[in-house]
């Protein structure tokens, strides 16, 4: 991340939609509007942070990207081109993977970690010999951390954290030049936490991964990312980079939810005003008319349930979309 | 006298594989009108202490050993009629998980005056009255109406207030919080702290916040236990603790929170895997994934030691003898491959 290196971007998405038919009653159903019209952009070797609360669709915005849902509408840029066809599609897999919330779910308790681990070289033809399958798991397994004697135990054989190290391992298997991490360290225990964040930023560096980082803890968040994107009921409500969203917050969401994170320094926190907001995440069956936030939103007025606002450019770099800012 | 006193508790688990001590000899005391934090990583024995005090130990779980003691009435031991008049009314307890703690085939409202008549001698109608005056208190609207509503009726937030309401209902000298607000996002979070504290200020109640998260424990308390593998290893204030931390453990576990940017460096973790409960380290728990570990360390466990009135830790760097010599008394003297053996101990993959 050198200033001096002309920054590429990696993956561009444009106006991404994620909708989903609700059945409610008979015959009858709902739009739930999961992502609606989202646009980022990562460099490559950064890590952007996407941040809200439960529900507000940042999961589904990280597995529509890898079009593990087909997207409703929008493109996808990655390396400048877009992918679209199902061989194009193939491609950006190989060059795109995933790491789950829940390494006690989404490791397959049936098979051995090894076999976890080269399930993706299988599935993208990635090797010629028994030898050079079984040499890249082992390369794989040291790479996170894990000894490579223990390819051959199963999943439940280990702790929280060394079976996320697994589930990256396996992420890491295609040798992917962007991975989607899904809440990859909310499971784990806070000494653990650390060991990962610290391994995540290691090979970032090593293998000049690029990161979209999808958490709700913004502690965490904050240290990892470059930039961050904060989502509201679907859409992206402000977007900038990471210590200037911190330090400078402009939507109003934004500036609460920064609020509400209790400090562990008791110093900070005996200092720090935090605004509570009222009410809660309305039901994305029934996204609020005009701007999505105004029923919790402390500084709301007539305009805001009129006009739906839109993501803006308020400051270099800094995007945001309030009506506040528009004066 | 304090309020609630507990002494030497020491619970375990007895199962198939070998009796797994819980809670291992844990002591605190807590004085009315404060708030007593207790955090600890999962497995520590954070919620298993919250429900001995409860009493509400599932099984192959019991209370071995030691005494709790509610103003001056022994809690261990006592037959079910006290305990049953000591829960709800004196020591309320609410969970962590407001989705599954409600039952979802009966009303708010009849779980709550439920409660409340239960507990208290109030009738139907006073109770019902009573209901809707918590259901006020916790800041949900239309009180009347959500008495007549299912727990899959109300948000996460909202059913954590009800269980709030539920806990407070008939005004508890006590009221134990396990991981309150670990399922709820942060604005919620905001929202349900704030809550407890203007309740706690308000009605003067003692409580005890269970949690993992210290920043909780920062907004909330006044006094904390750091807890790992079923013992005390650290007690002492809110700025005891974060500012002058005397284990290993805690300096280690607040070395690992992420403060702020990138731009401020790499996280310090504490490098190991939690401790493997039915197979404990001979010496103190922490050594295995202590970088500071001495000898004795690995041999033997350390005493608790009284640092300020208070404040204490259970740690040997806090032993001044115990660090000058390093190497220890002759007879405790362990030999190179024994500690290598020991330091490795840690390394291991657990397995179940």
């Amino acid at each position: 991340m050198s200033e001096a290196k002309e920054k590429e971007v990696l993956v561009e998405v444009i106006n991404l939609k994620q909708h989903f038919e609700i059945p409610v009653g008979f015959l009858k159903s709902k739009k739930l509007k999961a992502v609606d019209g989202i646009s980022f952009k990562i460099n490559k070797g950064e890590t952007l942070g996407l941040v809200g609360e439960s529900g507000c669709g940042k999961t589904t915005a990280g597995r529509t990207l890898l079009h593990l849902y087909e997207p409703t509408d929008g493109q996808i840029f990655f390396n400048g081109k877009e992918v679209v066809t199902k061989e194009e599609l193939e491609e950006f897999r190989q060059n795109a993977s995933m790491v789950f919330q829940d390494p006690y779910s989404s490791l397959n308790p049936r098979m051995t970690v090894g076999d976890i681990i080269g399930e993706p070289l299988d599935v993208h033809n990635l090797y010629t010999t028994r030898q050079q399958r079984e040499a890249r798991i082992h390369e794989l397994m040291e790479l996170v951390g894990l000894s490579s004697e223990h390819a051959t135990r199963y999943a439940h054989e280990f702790s929280g954290g060394q079976r996320q190290r697994v589930g990256i391992a396996r992420a890491l298997a295609v040798s992917p030049q962007l991975i989607v991490c899904d809440e990859p360290v909310s499971a784990l225990d806070v000494s653990i936490q650390a060991q990962i964040i610290n391994m995540f930023e290691d090979l970032q560096e090593k293998l000049g991964l690029t990161y979209l980082f999808i958490a709700h803890d913004l502690l965490v968040v904050r240290h990892i990312s470059d930039k961050i994107a904060v989502m509201y009921l679907g859409k992206i409500v402000e977007m900038a980079d990471s210590e200037e969203i911190f330090k400078k917050p402009l939507h109003p969401y934004t500036e609460s939810l920064m609020s509400a994170v209790p400090s562990p320094d008791p110093e900070t926190a005996r200092n720090s005003k935090r605004i509570v907001l009222t009410g809660d995440v309305p039901s994305p069956l029934d996204i609020p008319s005009g701007c999505p936030f105004r029923t919790r939103c402390p500084k709301a007025f007539d305009r805001c349930s009129i006009d739906v606002p839109y993501l803006r450019e308020v400051e270099p770099n800094h995007f945001a979309s309030c009506h506040l800012l528009d004066k | 006298m304090s309020l609630l006193e507990v002494k030497d508790l020491r619970t375990s688990f007895f199962t198939d594989s070998g009796e797994v001590k819980a809670v291992d000899g844990i002591s605190f005391s807590l004085e009315k009108g404060k708030v007593l934090g207790i955090v600890g990583e999962s497995g520590s024995g954070k919620s298993v202490t919250a429900y001995s005090i409860m009493q509400i130990l599932s099984y192959p779980g019991r209370i071995v050993s030691g005494s709790i003691k509610l103003d001056g009435e022994e809690l261990v031991g006592a037959d079910k009629k006290t305990l049953r008049s000591m829960r709800g009314s004196k020591i309320s307890i609410i969970f962590q998980d407001p989705m599954t703690s409600l039952n979802p085939v009966f009303t708010i409202g009849n779980q709550l005056i439920e409660a409340i008549m239960l507990h208290t001698p109030r009738n139907r109608k006073e109770a019902t009255e009573r209901a809707i005056e918590m259901i006020t208190l916790v800041g949900i609207n239309d009180p009347a109406k959500r008495l007549k509503q299912y727990p899959h009726e109300l948000s996460g937030g909202m059913r954590q207030r009800i269980m709030i309401a539920m806990a407070l209902a008939c005004e508890p000298d006590i009221l134990i919080a396990d991981e309150p607000t670990t399922a709820l996002d942060v604005t919620i979070q905001a929202q349900i702290l704030e809550l407890m504290k203007k309740l706690q200020e308000e009605m003067g109640m003692a409580i005890i916040m269970v949690t993992h998260d210290l920043g909780v424990i920062v907004s909330m308390c006044d006094e904390v236990v750091v807890m790992y593998a079923g013992k005390a290893c650290e007690k002492g204030s809110v700025d005891e603790i974060f500012y002058d931390p005397k284990h290993e453990y805690t300096k280690g576990l607040l070395r690992s929170i992420p403060y702020g940017s990138k731009a401020l460096g790499r996280l310090i973790p504490i490098s190991g895997s939690p401790v493997d409960m039915l197979n404990m380290p001979q010496g103190c728990a922490f050594s295995p994934r202590c970088d500071k570990a001495m000898k004795i360390c690995l041999k033997e466990k350390c005493e608790i030691v009284q640092l300020t009135p208070t404040h204490s830790a259970a740690c040997w760097v806090n032993v001044k003898e115990a660090v000058d010599r390093k190497e220890i008394l002759p007879d405790r003297e362990i030999s190179e491959e024994e500690y290598a053996s020991l330091k490795n101990g840690g390394e291991h993959i657990e397995r179940s």
